[in-house]
């Protein structure tokens, strides 16, 4: 009876790892696509069940857990479940990831890219396009900004936010606001600057960008080339102007930034315990998606973080992308031609926009979108409105360049500890140089 | 019979062997070769010889300040949690009520994962600190005792348990031996059930030292690091280093070399050291 017994287990067994071989041996072309973002994951699985109905292909959608897509790329593509379709985040990414990233300058998706100089080229080849636009800025509940214009007690001369187009009327505005946060049922008018190691880069990189974009575009610096290898962080100044505003104006005081992580901003926004927090356009899922949740969606608004720079009453958000898409050039030809023929699919037929609009949510950089084919959540909405103002020049993202996570990192504890008191501005300053250039010369 | 199983051995062998190459060995061999290479993934490799050991500790402090700070938290812990959980173990086996319960709750702190004590702890802490108007990442100081704190608090109730056993197992003639010929309760715990229990000892400081040195969920969890990378431990910048540089894994696999090494020789040491003074009844 024994014997009998563990003869069907072993045959079970063995059939069982038979079975786990040959399952993609049907004739199927499978291909894999590494998604960067949890929150749309399953928007993903009902486009690639979509796509699998249309056509017999099979697009198998894994997720990289939060913050974790370098670590799973890196484990995923040394084994023989690889992802076809990947993403890079900018020419640092390109530099990390080029020998796998295959030349797409004659595949179709690049044809229609409205903006060409928005692609990782390298060579004059075409390595990584760009999927989806997003923007930053100052998000504001205009039912709170409302009600103070209202205020007896206001003291400054403003009556409303589109009156607002330079720092020192921001300025202005919220300290005044700050003042009267009774008032108004508030507990400050910045939602907490979250600083915890991780939960930083809304400052590190986000806010980082605006100085950055000001010093190259004042020295006529060639973002490709070496000269960005050293900086000066000559607008500095108006680093300061703003992140000060934004620590000293909040609902917590600055020496207990060190914990507060991005989600307590968010909620701190979304149950109306403050009036402005700055963020992008992904952050509309975060928002909506709390508890209790105050603001309604038509009172969300932006507004570009004026820091005091000459000039910024032209200045826009800030709008451009890290999500550059990739066909592993390690898969085989024909997984990697039915790769590009998915994301040529999914940014081009009638039913693969209709999810790239509404499922996604994405603004999509491609010539294929019409002017109806827009997501319609209100933070997509706002940028679309600033990106379409005459006469307002918008902030490209040149965060993509900043050496390694390591000076991000390093810059980051330098805010934190300034916010704490415990370090000087210039302090802040240094660190930014100096890490600056030693990380530029580590790269390799 | 003998000839028989000698014969059969390499077949008896092969599973776990092939487990055992498959999960230990082909692994350790990888690593070491990849801290030699600079690689993308394992399987993309180039050879560079020993430039990343070279940048381990030149490119910059991070690295021999986690080893500083490493050290200083591992001597430390070593010490109060051994004696803390000592104190508790003589505690628990004299004869009070209630003894079993108490043994319980001092263990349960051991069962729940790294990652979720050091959350918890983060709350407390910072709950405990926002009366000051700060939180544990305003000095390094407060991240080193909560890390302190901390890793007491989770390893206390294991410890006790292991010297529970040891103390159970003096025997009983020994003490009373002592009782006759007039030992005060000192001498009784010096003389004879310190010495008695010197296994357990060895034990416990092998766990605690091994665990100290390679603490990285609680240290992630509570500080992750701030202020300024001072609370870094080396677990977590081998992690950081790995991931924060384009181009620095084969760095980060040096340091994981060295941290192994390191490691090693301190627990053979320390084994070494310890075991000398274990007695035999």
């Amino acid at each position: 009876m024994k014997k009998i017994l563990s003869i069907l287990l072993a045959a079970v067994i063995i059939t069982l790892s038979f079975a786990a071989c040959n399952r993609n041996d049907n004739g199927i072309t499978v291909i894999r696509y590494l998604n960067f973002k949890p929150e749309i994951a399953p928007a993903y699985e009902k486009i690639a069940d979509a796509y699998e109905k249309e056509t017999g292909v099979r697009v198998i959608i894994d997720t990289a857990a939060n913050n974790t897509y370098e670590q799973t790329l890196t484990a995923k593509m040394a084994t023989a479940e690889a992802p076809t379709l990947f993403q890079i985040n900018g020419p640092k990414g390109y530099a990390n990831w080029k020998d796998y990233c295959a030349d797409l300058t004659d595949s179709e998706l690049y044809k229609h890219l409205t903006d060409k100089a928005l692609a990782i080229k390298s060579d004059g080849k075409v390595y990584g396009i760009p999927y989806v636009v997003e923007g930053y800025g100052i998000i504001y509940n205009s039912e709170i900004t409302d009600k103070y214009f209202t205020l007896p007690e206001k003291a400054t001369e403003i009556d409303s936010m589109d009156e607002i187009d330079s720092f020192e009327k921001l300025k202005a505005v919220v300290e005044d606001m700050q003042k009267n946060k009774e008032k108004l049922g508030i507990d400050g008018v910045f939602a907490s600057t979250s600083l915890k190691t991780g939960e930083d880069w809304r400052w590190q990189t986000h806010l980082a960008n605006i100085p950055l974009y000001y010093e190259f575009k004042s020295k006529n610096t060639d973002l490709t080339s070496d000269a960005t290898k050293t900086i000066d962080f000559t607008f500095s100044k108006n680093y300061r102007n703003i992140f000060d505003l934004y620590i000293n104006n909040s609902t917590v005081s600055p020496k207990q930034l060190g914990t507060k992580i991005v989600e307590d901003s968010m909620a701190e926004f979304a149950l109306g315990k403050c009036a402005m927090v700055q963020n992008g356009n992904w952050a509309w899922e975060q928002i909506n998606g709390i508890e209790g949740n105050k603001v309604k969606s038509q009172n969300i608004k932006y507004l570009p973080i004026y820091t005091g720079v000459e000039g910024e009453e032209k200045q826009g958000l800030c709008i451009g992308t890290e999500n550059y898409i990739c066909v592993n050039s390690k898969a085989d030809e024909k997984e990697q031609q039915a790769a590009k023929d998915f994301i040529y699919w999914m940014y081009s037929s009638d039913a693969g926009k209709k999810y790239v609009t509404e499922d996604l949510g994405f603004i999509a950089p491609f010539d294929t979108f019409d002017d109806s084919e827009k997501p319609d959540d209100p933070l997509a909405q706002e940028i679309i409105r600033w990106m379409e103002k005459d006469e307002i020049t918008t902030i490209d993202w040149n965060f993509t360049i900043f050496p390694s996570q390591n000076f991000k990192e390093d810059f980051g504890s330098a805010l934190l500890q300034y916010a704490q008191g415990t370090k000087d501005w210039n302090y802040v300053e240094k660190t930014v140089v100096d890490k600056w250039k030693s990380e530029s010369e580590a790269a390799q | 019979m003998q000839k028989t199983l000698k014969k059969y051995l390499p077949i008896f062998v092969l599973p776990t062997g092939v487990a055992f190459a498959i999960s230990f060995l082909i692994p350790f061999v990888m690593g070491l070769y990849l801290s030699f290479t600079k690689f993308t993934t394992v399987t993309n490799t180039e050879w560079v010889g020993f430039s990343n050991y070279i940048r381990a500790f030149t490119a910059d402090d991070n690295f021999v300040n986690a080893l500083k700070f490493t050290v200083k938290f591992t001597i430390v812990s070593i010490i109060t949690i051994n004696v803390f959980a000592f104190i508790l173990a003589l505690l628990l086996t004299k004869s009070m009520k209630g003894t079993n319960l108490f043994r319980t709750v001092f263990f349960m702190p051991n069962l729940i994962g790294g990652i979720v004590l050091g959350y918890i702890w983060n709350l407390l802490i910072n709950g405990v600190l926002a009366y000051f108007s700060v939180d544990i990442t305003y000095d390094a100081k407060y991240g080193f005792w909560g890390l302190v704190i901390l890793m007491n608090w989770q390893l206390i109730g294991y410890m006790m348990v292991i010297y529970i056993a040891g103390l159970q197992n003096i025997p009983n003639d020994l003490k009373e031996a002592a009782a006759i010929d007039g030992a005060t309760n000192r001498q009784t715990l010096f003389k004879i059930t310190i010495p008695m229990v010197m296994p357990s000892v060895t034990i416990c400081t092998f766990l605690t030292l091994t665990n100290s040195f390679k603490l990285f969920d609680q240290n992630l969890a509570l500080t992750a690091g701030a202020p300024a990378k001072e609370t870094q431990m080396l677990a977590l910048d081998i992690f950081n280093t790995f991931y924060g540089r384009t181009g620095w894994q084969g760095v980060g696999q040096a340091k994981a070399v060295i941290f192994f090494i390191l490691v090693a020789l301190i627990a053979f040491i320390q084994l070494r050291l310890t075991g000398r003074r274990e007695v035999e009844t």
